[in-house]
């Protein structure tokens, strides 16, 4: 099952002729039944691929992942809302939690505000392109060479040792006395050290989409409220901001939920020791070290609920677009 | 600037100079910002050549400095001795089948919402946007079981056929958002000629569609390759089958502070990303622009 080379050939042969064979078929069938079934059926069946493997990956799982947060570790007895007090009380589920809202906030909040600047800044500067490529690049890279760059940025040698990680590093010798600070075990700077790396990821997205968005606004209205005297910064908050707010909420609600998400940067820089611990490691745990699966899939259940205002908000949205179309 | 100075008038210079000025703090804020980007991946690709004796002591920023002392050793090392070079194989035997699979079965979804009348179609579409923001982890025990059922765990074709559950809200949504803008009387009158809706899909929409399927294959494909939680998840106990997301994560544990070793691994993980990046950026940005809502 495992020869990638005869994996590569079925894959990249096999895949594509069956889905085109698919088509191909169904219409082949289509032709032959009654027109009124045709009329029918054919949604349906082009649909029919997807129907399936959203219901195997996402529906039958989601809805199978609430019964079992209810089932005790094996998923052999009916436990009730057990697994739901365990997790809601329990010390290190409580600091994950704490641990979101951080992330929840400060990722959040710094990461719109600063690709909104970025967007402004850049905006005004020759070589905007070539700023943009590069804030946006790490979105290309995974968040576990991201963690990896990051480790070493942070790397921590005793006071008097020659510093190998550039924060302490840069730190020693801009400030005179300065002592290293072990940047991912401080209880006071760990949590804030793993949030950077997440927005030195994330900024780009959030440059580029708000950047195409300022793109938007009309240059005669900047222009106009300049002739009547308005400074940058009253042209920022009275114009800039309100035209660009349906966009900020976009990008917002993405960045809302991959906070709400956060695992890769934890996992990598310090699976959760220190007080670093979010929720979605506190569920791999549960799942792969203690191997209780009721509450594994309990917490599963409350990320999936903290993510329903984010839901509804994209649903309002989507109908909202699809009422101007 | 010099030679501009000679025939115009003298304040106009300086008016000049002064609007010069009073941009410094502007393009000091963004080339700063730009370093500050830049310079801590720059720091993770001199440290991979550097011999590891050197590594441990001194700071990647003197290998700036001559005597320059570089090396391939710690490439060699991580690629042979730390499964790197297998675990860079199974990156791509995973990352195609998933970035191909789900396009062509979004594909065939989108046009039947956006082209085909029938009962349901809305609340069925509207499902699907909310599946978009679907935590993964609601998802990982019922299909970990199931793989277990049909032994599948640690299997390519398990990782394949994840990736391209989770990829499709997405690309459905994308792709029926941009065939849905398509000219409507074209493809009208298409059906109005008497062509089959086989022909109408492979001979007009697929063709148009082609923008929106590059931006999502790039997505999916960077999405994919990027991915820790659900290779480690279904396939993690497996180094036969392992990407490079989960043995560079194991490699952080066992290697701690070979910053040479991890940084090489790093970087051979990253570079393949980078080219597709550099090189498809516009499509990249257009997929980021066209559906910010994933989850």
């Amino acid at each position: 099952m495992n020869d990638p080379v005869v994996l590569a050939i079925v894959a990249l042969i096999g895949v594509p002729a069956a889905q085109l064979g698919y088509a191909v078929v169904i219409e082949g069938i289509l032709e032959r039944v009654p027109a009124r079934w045709e009329r029918i059926l054919r949604p349906w069946l082009w649909l029919a691929p997807a129907l399936c493997l959203l219901s195997v990956f996402l529906v039958y799982p989601a809805l199978h992942t609430v019964y079992l947060s209810m089932l005790d570790a094996r998923s052999a007895t009916f436990v009730g809302v057990n697994n739901y007090l365990f997790v809601l009380t329990n010390h290190d589920m409580l600091l994950a939690v704490r641990n979101n809202l951080l992330w929840l906030v400060f990722f959040t909040g710094i990461t719109v505000s600063a690709g909104l600047l970025l967007a402004v800044l850049v905006d005004r500067v020759r070589y905007e392109s070539l700023a943009k490529s590069v804030i946006f690049l790490p979105m290309a890279i995974s968040a576990v060479a991201a963690g990896v760059i990051w480790k070493f940025v942070y790397e921590f040698r005793p006071a008097g040792a020659s510093q190998i990680g550039l924060l302490n590093a840069f730190l020693t010798a801009a400030l005179p006395g300065f002592r290293p600070v072990g940047w991912l075990v401080n209880l006071l700077t760990d949590n804030f050290a793993l949030i950077a790396v997440g927005v030195w990821i994330w900024v780009g997205f959030s440059l580029v989409i708000l950047s195409a968005a300022l793109k938007g606004i009309p240059a005669e209205l900047l222009e106009a409220a300049r002739v009547d005297g308005a400074t940058e910064w009253q042209g920022f908050w009275r114009i800039i901001l309100p035209t660009l707010s349906s966009t900020i909420l976009v990008v917002t609600t993405t960045l809302v939920i991959l906070a709400l998400k956060a695992f890769d940067i934890v996992y990598v820089m310090t699976n959760g020791n220190f007080n670093t611990e979010v929720i979605a490691n506190r569920m791999y745990k549960e799942m792969f070290n203690i191997h209780h699966f009721g509450r594994a899939s309990a917490i599963a259940v409350l990320l999936f609920v903290a993510t329903v205002p984010v839901m509804i908000v994209n649903i309002r949205r989507f109908r909202a677009q699809e009422a101007v179309r | 600037m010099v030679k501009a100075g000679a025939s115009p008038p003298r304040p106009r210079v300086w008016q000049l100079w002064r609007a010069r000025a009073r941009r410094v703090p502007l393009h000091t804020v963004v080339v700063g910002l730009c370093l500050l980007w830049l310079v801590p991946a720059v720091g993770l690709l001199v440290s991979s050549f550097r011999p590891p004796r050197l590594a441990a002591i001194s700071g990647w920023w003197s290998a700036l400095a001559p005597p320059y002392q570089f090396t391939l050793e710690n490439y060699r090392a991580v690629l042979s001795a730390y499964n790197m070079e297998r675990s860079f194989l199974n990156s791509l035997v995973i990352t195609i089948p998933a970035t191909v699979i789900p396009i062509m079965v979004a594909a065939y979804a989108a046009y039947a919402f956006a082209w085909m009348r029938f009962r349901g179609r809305e609340p069925l579409f509207t499902l699907v946007v909310g599946s978009l923001v679907i935590p993964l982890q609601m998802t990982l025990i019922p299909v970990l079981r199931l793989f277990t059922a049909f032994k599948l765990v640690g299997t390519f074709p398990a990782v394949w056929l994840a990736h391209a559950g989770y990829g499709l809200p997405f690309a459905i949504y994308l792709l029926r958002n941009f065939m849905g803008a398509l000219p409507k009387d074209v493809l009208e009158s298409a059906s109005i000629d008497g062509a089959r809706p086989l022909a109408v899909f492979f001979g007009l929409v697929l063709p148009l569609s082609i923008p929106a399927m590059a931006s999502l294959a790039i997505f999916q494909f960077l999405w994919v390759w990027n991915d820790l939680l659900v290779a480690l998840i279904y396939v993690g106990g497996t180094p036969a089958v392992a990407p490079m997301t989960v043995t560079i994560s194991n490699l952080v544990n066992s290697l701690g502070q070979n910053w040479q070793l991890l940084s090489a691994a790093a970087f051979i993980s990253m570079a393949l990303p980078m080219v597709v990046f550099f090189a498809l950026q516009q499509f990249f940005v257009r997929g980021i622009l066209a559906g910010a809502i994933k989850g």
